[in-house]
C-alpha cells in the first residue's frame, strides 16, 4: 500500500492521540503508516535473522530489508555434533526462503561495503544504496590472523582449521579427522576472551573424542589453552573423565597452553614448554567484530561496538544499531541465543523508537546447551538486567547444570539440546 | 491530504479492532482507561527470548514443552512454581528465579494470549 503521508504529518497525528491509541493497542501491528518506514539489516545470522523476523512479526507493515551475501547459512551451533558424526552438514544448514516468501522480508543476496550514518544510507558490493530509517548491523566476528605468528587464513584453508565460522571450515576439519591415523592426536587451541560460543572448544573436543572413542580409540585430544579457566569447566572436566577417560588432555597457561607460533608445514605449534606436534590442529584465533563494523567506524579500541543495552543502538553513531557477537553486551556471552535475544529486543525497541517511544526496559536471556556425549548434555542460563554499568547478570538467577546432577537429568538436557536447536532455528528463520 | 489520512487512520482503527477480537485472551492484559484499552508493553518484550527455546509462538518440536494455547493462569502458577522448586526441573527454575512476580504475572498474561493470536 502506497500512502503520501509525510513522516511530519504522521508525527502530528501521534500528537494528537488518536491515532497513537489506536497504535498502542497491540504494539502497532498492521499499521498502514509504519510501511514508511525502513529498516535495513545486514548480516542473516542469529542475531540480524531474529531482528528481520521480528520486526516483520511485531509491526508487518515495516519495510524490512536483510543484507546476507550467502544463500545458504551454515549455524555453528551443532557444527560440532557434527564433527561428532551426529548430524549431517545439511541438517545444520538454513535458508532465507521462509523470510523471505512467508514473512515479506527483502533478503537481498549481496554484502554491505560502506555506511554512511549521516545520510542513513547502506552501499552493497554490487552497487546498490540503500536508504535507511533504522540500520542493524549484526556482522558476527572476524578474525585477528596475525595474532598467532605463522597463522593466516590461507592456512586455516589448507591445514589447520579454526571452524569457527561453520561451513566450509568444519568439512576441512571433519575430513581430517577422518583421515588421521588411529593413535594420533588432535589439538584444540581456543583464544583468551572474549570470544565467541565460550564453551565451543569444550564441546569440540568432547564431540571429536565421542568420535574417536568409535573409530580411533588410540588417539587423543589435546587443548591448548590461554586461559587460567573455562565455561562449564567442572562439568566438562567431570564428563570427560566419566565418557572418555584417558583421551581429552588440557593444559592451562601455566602447562604450556600459551601459543608463541603455528608451522604448517611440520604440523605443530611451539609453546613455551616446547613443540607440539598433531596430525589434526585446530587454532581458534583471536577474535574482533566483524568487517563492516570497522568500516563504518562503529567499533571501539577493543575491536567490539560500544552500545546502549537498552536499545542496542551505537554509542558512536545514532539510528545504527550493533547487535550479536560483534557488540559489547556486558555480562551476555557472544552466543547464537544471546544474538538472538538481543535482535528480538533490539526489534521491539525500534519500533518504539520510530514512533517516538522510549524502548521499553528488556528482558535478555542467555541459553547454551553443550553436548559432551550421547545422552549427556548441560548447560548454563543466564537472566540479566540494565545498571548504570551496563548489561549484568540478575543475581540468583541463571547459573549451570548441577555438579552432581544425576544420569537421567544429563540425558533429559541431551534431548532439550536437540529440542533447543529445532525450536530456535525455526523461530529464526522459519 | 487530510481525506488519505482519514481514510488510513480508519483502516488502522478496524485493523486494530479486528486483532482485539481475535485476541480475546488479552482482555485480561488491558487495562480500560478513559475508554481506551492499553497494554503494559513490558509483557511483550519479556516474553521474546521464551522462543528461544519454546519455538515460535511456543510451538515446541521435540521435548521442550509447548506453551501455545495455555492459559495465562497456568503459564504463570508453572513459572512461580519452578521459581521456587515447587516444580522440578532442568533450567526453567534458573530461569524463572530472574523475574519478579510481577513480571512473570506480565509474561503470563502476554503468552497466555499467544494461541490465540496466531492462524
Amino acid at each position: 500500500m502506497s500512502t503520501n503521508i509525510s513522516r511530519r504529518d504522521f508525527s502530528k497525528l501521534l500528537a494528537t492521540g488518536v491515532a497513537g491509541a489506536s497504535l498502542g493497542l497491540f504494539g502497532g501491528v498492521g499499521t498502514a503508516f509504519a510501511a514508511k518506514y525502513r529498516v535495513v539489516v545486514i548480516g542473516g545470522g542469529f542475531g540480524g535473522a531474529s531482528t528481520a523476523r521480528y520486526l516483520k512479526k511485531l509491526d508487518p507493515a515495516l519495510s524490512v530489508t536483510l543484507v546476507e551475501p550467502k544463500a545458504a547459512y551454515v549455524t555453528c551451533p551443532f557444527s560440532n555434533w557434527v564433527l561428532g558424526g551426529l548430524r549431517t552438514m545439511p541438517q545444520i544448514t538454513r535458508n532465507y526462503a521462509k523470510l523471505s516468501g512467508r514473512y515479506g522480508i527483502n533478503v537481498v543476496p549481496d554484502s554491505a561495503v560502506a555506511i554512511d550514518p549521516v545520510k542513513g544510507t547502506v552501499t552493497l558490493k554490487g552497487g546498490r544504496v540503500l536508504g535507511y530509517d533504522r540500520l542493524v548491523v549484526s556482522p558476527g566476528i572476524d578474525f585477528k590472523w596475525s595474532a598467532i605468528a605463522g597463522y593466516s587464513q590461507e592456512l586455516s584453508e589448507s591445514k589447520m582449521p579454526h571452524a569457527y565460522q561453520a561451513g566450509a571450515q568444519t568439512v576441512l576439519l571433519q575430513q581430517q579427522l577422518h583421515a588421521m591415523n588411529d593413535g594420533g592426536t588432535v589439538l584444540i587451541c581456543p583464544p583468551a576472551n572474549p570470544f565467541r560460543c565460550p564453551p565451543g572448544p569444550y564441546e569440540r573436543a568432547s564431540l571429536v573424542a565421542h568420535y574417536l572413542k568409535q573409530h580411533k580409540p588410540k588417539s587423543k585430544v589435546i587443548i591448548l589453552d590461554p586461559k587460567e579457566k573455562f565455561s562449564k569447566q567442572g562439568l566438562f572436566t567431570k564428563g570427560w573423565q566419566r565418557l572418555y577417560p584417558g583421551m581429552i588432555e588440557w593444559r592451562g597457561p601455566a602447562a604450556g597452553g600459551k601459543l608463541i607460533s603455528v608451522d604448517g608445514s611440520s604440523m605443530s605449534v611451539k609453546t613455551d614448554l616446547g613443540d607440539v606436534k598433531a596430525e589434526v590442529i585446530n587454532i581458534i584465533p583471536p577474535q574482533k567484530a566483524g568487517s563492516i563494523a570497522f568500516t563504518a567506524g562503529l567499533t571501539d579500541e577493543t575491536g567490539w561496538c560500544p552500545v546502549n543495552p537498552l536499545s542496542f543502538e551505537s554509542t558512536i553513531h545514532k539510528n545504527i544499531h550493533v547487535i550479536g557477537d560483534a557488540c559489547k553486551a556486558g555480562a551476555m556471552p557472544k552466543s547464537g541465543f544471546a544474538a538472538s535475544s538481543q535482535g528480538k529486543v533490539t526489534a521491539a525497541a525500534i519500533i518504539r523508537l520510530l514512533k517516538g517511544q522510549e524502548p521499553v526496559q528488556p528482558s535478555l536471556v542467555n541459553t547454551c546447551y553443550s553436548l559432551i556425549g550421547t545422552d549427556y548434555g548441560v548447560s548454563v542460563a543466564g537472566v540479566y538486567q540494565l545498571s548504570p554499568t551496563g548489561i549484568i547478570d540478575i543475581p540468583g538467577a541463571g547459573g549451570l547444570t548441577p555438579i552432581d546432577a544425576s544420569d537421567d537429568q544429563l540425558a533429559q538436557e541431551a534431548m532439550f539440546a536437540e529440542s533447543w536447536y529445532n525450536n530456535i532455528v525455526r523461530d529464526i528463520w522459519g | 491530504m487530510p481525506s488519505m489520512l482519514k481514510m488510513l487512520l480508519t483502516a488502522g482503527l478496524v485493523a486494530s479492532m479486528s486483532v482485539a477480537v481475535a485476541a480475546k485472551g488479552f482482555a485480561s492484559a488491558k487495562a480500560k482507561a478513559g475508554g481506551v484499552a492499553k497494554v503494559d508493553p513490558r509483557g511483550q518484550v519479556l516474553s521474546l527470548s521464551c522462543s528461544g527455546c519454546h519455538g515460535p509462538d511456543g510451538k515446541s518440536s521435540g521435548v521442550i514443552p509447548s506453551f501455545n494455547g495455555k492459559s495465562p493462569e497456568y503459564i504463570e502458577a508453572a513459572l512461580k512454581e519452578f521459581k521456587s522448586g515447587e516444580r522440578v526441573s532442568t533450567v526453567m527454575g534458573r530461569h524463572a528465579k530472574g523475574y519478579t512476580d510481577g513480571e512473570i504475572h506480565l509474561i503470563a498474561e502476554y503468552l497466555g494470549t499467544v494461541g490465540k493470536k496466531t492462524k
